[in-house]
């Protein structure tokens, strides 16, 4: 029973990381239609970031984060939605799909050419020491990653729905045609959305570093989970696709712990069959109608 | 009652607290053109929809030659002998026309499977000329469908719509943004293939004009319910109907 | 146009009957390899640029395949049997995928055959017995017709190429009969369709399922190409390997699989040069083609013939005899 509440916590511990990514993803394609199929790279990608700030230009660990994280918000906001992403939006999803995972892989190659094919150690936020609760052991990295990412979720959404930007970017993603008669902004929304994301990849990027070590084949189980958890969670909803990834995570990791280690994924693959064939709209997601 | 090709009875249906359609029934005989017309919200669509078996309705029920047509995907209504014409998007715009009208004759001749081994264009060619010279389009006949007006999309979603001799259509708003030389060539066309065939028409339609000259009964809708029902000559005399689009 | 269009194929042809003569046996199995991935993007066409859905399970049907070639033929079956059976394989899994799959909303195809192709590399890479596991199948012998033996490299691409054409004129015969224009229909006005009587739901789930046997029959002409296949050659990579072929070559057009596989295989061939830059040129490539031609290549083209075409004078049939109505 203490087994099972540990895998729970840790589960729900790295599956709050999985909710940032997956809720980067759904705000993506809510705003603009967007498919990221690089959201794991974007993960993967500010830690290096990061490191090159303090390992390469020197600077205090703290301060490298904010370099980073200026750097990604550039660069995986406005540089990835202006030069890439734009161009793209009038012909459908396809393209995007292709072009994100081209990106996907020009982002893990150039992190392995020019940075390093080795994991790189990344300095934790939280210690490593651990506190008993039921005898099950708990990591103040676990509970440090949890309220992290819940400070940042319940920020957004606080931001969302009171600020007027905020307001004004969900008016974007639901109706971006009214939104401009109504005299929204409606290209920097997007831009914004955009930024957003770039924010909460490096926010997850910096909690899950220190776990996974830093490298760049971080991105493919990042974002192949940041996808399940929107599709799981609901398409449409960010309250889904925070629900998604709490899910995932701990799914994983009883899957991990019950299954055989060869099965592991099949768990939260066979998750996914089953929802999308009992409830496709996702666990949260509004029903958008039958098909013809 | 055997000529009864369409029967509604009953009809009603509400979205949250909005009554859309209240107690709506009536009959479409064999080979009248029917109009069904009313203001803005009156029920007109919602009444249409539950017809084509896209929204069930609450209560009561429509049949299509004694047969039950609640949720049934639009094929299936098809292979009942039900078309349709649409308000917009109705073409395949990059096919041709023939092929277009093809396309609208072939799921009504054999098996998918007989489709699958036969003609390349199911054996339909003289026909859909015929129904392409109908329509007076002979000379549009290789064009892709998307490079026509508006007006002769329209032409061709009506001769989509018969191709599969259908015992009912339904149009939907087919006189909408279509200019006065082609709507009298569409109205035209219309009246004579009724005569011709003996096919049921029920037509949705704002354009009063259009209804009156076309249809040969006209039922009123106004907040759900029917509030006339007659030949054009006593709809437009009827005071309870120039109120209901005045406003009382 | 039309004896144009004649031309080209033949010279197509002609040179694809040549092109092995110019080359060593590396340039052959590259040749070979990029008809056998041309005849499984064929496959991913119908379903996606025919009838518009995404499919991300092509590689595990080329496994399915391949796996059914190379156990029935180390057995000692004849080829042709284990296309019947890997092909039949992958039709009834594409039926079973595709039915509940397409009952809800459209891109959910993707998604299950995205799962699927998972749990199938997981099958091909645990169950030894049956797979061979991560070691894979080696010695996958090649078929021999009329008793000559194929193990010559020039003498399999000519059957490899042999079996292509048959496949693509299937394949044109199949686009071009009362199903093809139903599958347009599909692509174009789905909700049109579905009220002439056009059953969607059936269509979309026969372009899908034929869709998978054409990834069925490109598998059982790359087991005996190749001769040792391993789960690595049936991955989700490889699944979008041969979207990209599709959507690069343009989708929808009957052309675009065998542009799309010829770019994408050849690619790598011209970026040796780079060594271990190579990948990040070709996805850096990917990226750019995508940004710029979102269309494909194919779409390119006809977007140009369209523009110089609107420079002639409109030569519309009603134009002709002015307007009538």
């Amino acid at each position: 029973m203490s087994d099972f509440l540990q895998l729970i916590i840790s589960g729900l511990s790295t599956g709050s990381i999985y909710a940032l990514a997956a809720i980067g993803f759904t705000l993506l394609w809510q705003a603009s239609q967007t498919i990221n199929f690089a959201q794991g790279e974007f993960v993967m990608v500010p830690a290096f970031f990061i490191l090159v700030g303090s390992q390469v230009l020197g600077l205090p660990f703290p301060v490298a984060i904010g370099f980073g994280l200026a750097v990604a918000v550039f660069i995986l906001g406005f540089v990835f939605k202006r030069l890439v992403i734009q161009p793209m939006l009038p012909h459908g999803h396809l393209p995007i799909v292709m072009a994100t995972i081209a990106l996907a892989i020009l982002m893990r190659e150039l992190v392995k050419e020019f940075y390093s094919a080795e994991a790189q150690t990344f300095p934790a936020l939280f210690s490593e020491e651990t506190f008993t609760v039921f005898g099950a052991v708990i990591s103040h990295q676990d509970i440090g990653n949890l309220a992290v990412s819940a400070a940042a979720i319940i920020a957004l959404q606080l931001f969302m729905g009171r600020t007027r930007t905020g307001r004004s970017m969900q008016a974007t993603a639901q109706n971006p045609g009214v939104a401009e008669i109504l005299g929204v902004n409606v290209q920097r929304m997007v831009l914004y959305t955009f930024m957003i994301n770039a924010a909460l990849a490096t926010l997850a990027s910096v909690l899950i570093s220190p776990i996974y070590l830093a490298k760049f084949s971080n991105g493919e189980p990042i974002g192949l989970v940041a996808f399940l958890a929107a599709i799981v969670g609901g398409f449409n909803q960010v309250r889904g696709a925070l629900v998604g990834g709490l899910l995932i995570g701990v799914i994983d990791n009883l899957s991990a712990a019950y299954l055989s280690s060869e099965y592991r994924i099949a768990g939260p693959m066979i998750l996914l069959i089953v929802i999308i064939l009992l409830r496709p709209q996702g666990l949260l997601g509004t029903s958008e109608g039958r098909t013809v | 009652m055997s000529d009864t090709v369409l029967s509604i009875r009953n009809i009603s249906k509400s979205f949250g607290g909005i009554q859309a359609v209240r107690d709506v029934s009536f009959d479409v005989r064999k080979g009248e053109v029917l109009g069904l017309i009313g203001p803005n919200g009156s029920g007109k669509s919602t009444l249409f929809n539950c017809v084509l078996g896209q929204l069930r309705p609450d209560t009561g029920g429509v049949t299509v030659n004694g047969q039950d047509v609640a949720g049934k995907r639009a094929c299936a209504l098809s292979r009942l002998g039900v078309g349709r014409t649409f308000q917009q998007l109705s073409v395949f715009p990059e096919m041709t026309v023939l092929d277009n009208i093809i396309l609208a004759g072939q799921e009504h001749k054999g098996s998918m499977f007989s489709r699958l081994f036969g003609a390349s264009d199911a054996g339909l060619t003289e026909e859909a000329d015929r129904m392409i010279a109908f329509f007076r389009l002979t000379h549009l006949r290789d064009e892709l469908a998307g490079s026509l007006s508006y007006g002769q999309q329209k032409l061709v979603d009506a001769a989509m719509a018969f191709m599969a001799n259908p015992a009912l259509v339904l149009l939907d708003e087919p006189a909408g943004g279509v200019n006065l030389t082609m709507l009298g060539h569409l109205k035209e066309r219309l009246k004579t293939y009724n005569r011709e065939h003996g096919t049921t028409f029920v037509v949705i339609e704002h354009n009063m004009e259009f209804v009156m000259s076309l249809c040969t009964r006209i039922v009123v809708l106004a907040e759900g319910a029917i509030i006339a029902e007659g030949t054009p000559e006593e709809i437009r005399a009827n005071q309870t109907v120039i109120d209901a689009y005045l406003g009382s | 146009m039309k004896q144009l269009k004649i031309l080209g194929l033949v010279a197509i042809l002609a040179g694809l009957i040549i092109a092995p003569f110019t080359q060593a046996t590396y340039g052959t199995y590259v040749l070979s390899s990029w008809l056998v991935f041309t005849v499984a993007a064929m496959g991913l066409n119908l379903t996606l640029g025919y009838a518009g859905q995404i499919s991300l399970a092509q590689a595990a049907f080329m496994g399915i395949g391949a796996y059914s070639t190379a156990i029935m033929t180390m057995a000692g079956l004849p080829w042709i049997a284990s296309v019947v059976v890997g092909m039949g394989l992958c039709f009834v899994v594409g039926l079973i995928l595709g039915y509940p799959a397409l009952r809800v909303q459209h891109h959910f195809l993707a998604f299950v055959t995205l799962a699927f192709t998972t749990l199938a590399f997981l099958v091909m890479r645990n169950e030894e017995w049956l797979t061979g596991g991560i070691y894979g199948l080696v010695g996958i012998p090649r078929p021999s017709v009329a008793g000559l033996s194929l193990m010559d490299g020039t003498r399999y691409y000519f059957f490899t190429l042999g079996v292509f054409v048959l496949a693509s004129c299937s394949f044109w015969w199949l686009v071009n009969s009362p199903w093809g224009r139903a599958f347009k229909g599909l692509r174009e006005n789905p909700i049109r369709a579905n009220s002439l009587g056009v059953d969607t739901r059936l269509v979309t789930l026969l372009a899908f399922a034929i869709g998978a046997a054409y990834g069925g029959l490109s598998g059982a002409l790359m087991a005996p190409l190749v001769q040792y296949i391993d789960p690595m050659s049936f991955t989700l990579i490889i699944s979008l390997k041969i979207l990209l072929m599709v959507v690069v070559g343009g989708s929808g057009y009957f052309f675009g699989p065998f542009l799309g596989a010829g770019l994408v295989i050849m690619l790598p061939e011209f970026l040796r040069f780079a060594e271990a830059y190579y990948l990040m040129i070709y996805a850096a490539l990917v990226v750019f083609l995508m940004v710029v031609c979102p269309s494909g290549l194919l779409g390119l083209l006809s977007r140009a013939i369209a523009a110089i075409r609107s420079r002639e004078p409109a030569e519309r049939g009603d134009l002709k005899e002015g307007a009538q109505l």
